[in-house]
């Protein structure tokens, strides 16, 4: 019984480890194919010096973040300001735990799943209060709260268009949600969710369109301007890390997971589909992001509360009536 | 008919996304534009001001320099110093010092156009940099010799 319990621990341990790995790589990777896309986009080459194509670039701005001093702004509180970069990490990290890469690759399958992951992913939320709070400083204010009411007005869609969802699986299990997509992948039954998903999950991460808490223009850099070094770079990673999870969200309810062609070694080498599903999404979102001009923030709200919500609720009571039928 | 609504703002703001991401994409596989600036470099246009140089006739292959000192004259920020003496058997006097002092030079070419003999014209050199002053007192009539 004890060396049953002890094996969980050690998977659990093991689990984590890798997970806060992975983090780092894939802020590496989502930093360089941002750099490469958006300067395609703008027709230049973007990274060439540091190793061919400039793949080292991100690593040698890693080692240079990590040797910045930490600076704390004098009037700021100190203690809140050290530990909000750090508790925009965490929420981050743990979500990732939970998430089916394939059908044995799993931290943990919870059968609350993905109550879990949205419930610790919306700490991030205080994090980034917490940070523009501490800063003592206006446009790190300003960015927050902005940062607060759009994750906050726009989590219910986000909410409403995965119950569609769970209406048609009966389970929060991730696992189990996967596994429901072997004959269907729920984007061909459920699109208007799955288009609400992808919206708002932009609106959660606060990429353009709807990078208002981090508008350069007006707030210099939003919640994170005082920061330096390491502080500025666990935000960076918990930013690209929190893609990383929306994206892995939606390729789990609406994408199939890791079902794709069958492969050898299907428990663990599937996972190949769900990495290649969910940096297609990352992809995509970079592509939205040097695409669109940043909307103003009452065109964010309006159309969240007028166009998202209504559209989410409609779908909603249409599913649950269909489910219900048939 | 009314240009705004509900539902047609969603279906016009829909097809104008849709189409704004096709731009992106397109422009995305389009080939690149711009220079890699030490790695290749453009050719100057002709017509591009740098600092004074001195000339050789194409004909004698000697610079046509005659001393006269107009260009010195000329030069609203006294930056070209001209001298010139008289060799013996030689009819006319000729050059044995030319300097210009860019750090002064407003490149504003009043030597250029004041030389009788079109002796001086303006350089090519664009990149250039120094630590000192001294750097940039340039003795054009090395210049000349070094291009050969």
């Amino acid at each position: 019984m004890e060396t049953a319990g002890n094996l969980v621990l050690l998977r659990m341990v093991i689990a984590v480890v890798l997970i806060v790995a992975f983090v780092f790589l894939n802020a590496l990777i989502m930093g360089y194919l941002e750099r490469k896309i958006s300067a395609r986009i703008q027709r230049r080459p973007g990274l060439m010096e540091v190793g061919p194509h400039g793949i080292l670039q991100l690593l040698i701005d890693g080692f240079k973040l990590i040797g910045k001093q930490l600076i704390i702004p004098k009037d700021a509180d100190r203690f809140l300001f050290r530990l909000a970069p750090l508790l925009s990490f965490v929420p981050v990290v743990l979500p990732l735990m939970v998430i089916p890469f394939s059908s044995k690759l799993q931290g943990r399958d919870f059968d609350i799943g993905l109550i879990f992951i949205l419930a610790i992913s919306s700490l991030n939320v205080m994090a980034i209060l917490m940070a523009g709070w501490a800063s003592n400083n206006k446009y790190s204010l300003f960015g927050a709260m902005r940062s607060v009411a759009q994750n906050i007005s726009y989590e219910i869609p986000m909410l409403l268009s995965l119950l569609a969802v769970i209406f048609m699986t009966n389970t929060f299990s991730m696992q189990g949600i996967v596994q429901a997509q072997n004959k269907i992948w729920f984007f061909l039954v459920q699109p208007v969710a799955f288009l609400i998903y992808i919206i708002a999950s932009f609106a959660e991460t606060n990429r353009a369109p709807f990078d208002l808490p981090e508008a350069e223009s007006e707030l210099t850099a939003g919640y994170h301007t005082e920061y330096s070094g390491m502080g500025f770079s666990l935000f960076m990673l918990a930013e690209y890390a929190n893609m990383f999870v929306v994206c892995s969200i939606a390729t789990v309810m609406f994408l199939g997971g890791w079902h794709g062609i069958p492969l050898p070694f299907g428990e663990y080498s599937n996972a190949i589909w769900f990495f290649m599903k969910v940096y297609g999404l990352m992809v995509f979102m970079i592509w939205v992001r040097w695409t669109y001009p940043r909307t103003r923030f009452d065109q964010l709200m309006n159309f969240c509360w007028k166009y998202l919500i209504p559209f989410a609720l409609v779908n909603l009571l249409v599913t649950v009536v269909l489910v219900k039928l048939l | 008919m009314r240009n705004s609504g509900y539902f047609r703002d969603l279906y016009v703001g829909g097809k104008s996304l849709i189409i704004g991401l096709g731009v992106t994409l397109k422009t995305c596989f389009l080939p690149i534009v711009t220079v890699q600036y030490p790695r290749e470099k453009l050719d100057i246009t002709p017509n591009y001001r740098g600092h004074i140089e001195l000339v050789r006739d194409a004909e004698t292959g000697e610079c046509p320099c005659i001393v006269c000192g107009m260009c010195a004259r000329a030069c609203p920020s006294g930056c070209i110093t001209v001298k010139g003496e008289k060799k013996e058997g030689e009819k006319k006097k000729s050059l044995i010092e030319f300097k210009l002092d860019f750090t002064k030079c407003s490149l504003c070419g009043t030597c250029v156009e004041t030389c009788p003999k079109g002796a001086i014209n303006y350089s090519q050199d664009y990149n250039i940099a120094g630590f000192t002053k001294e750097e940039f007192h340039y003795d054009l009539i090395k210049r000349l010799e070094e291009k050969g």
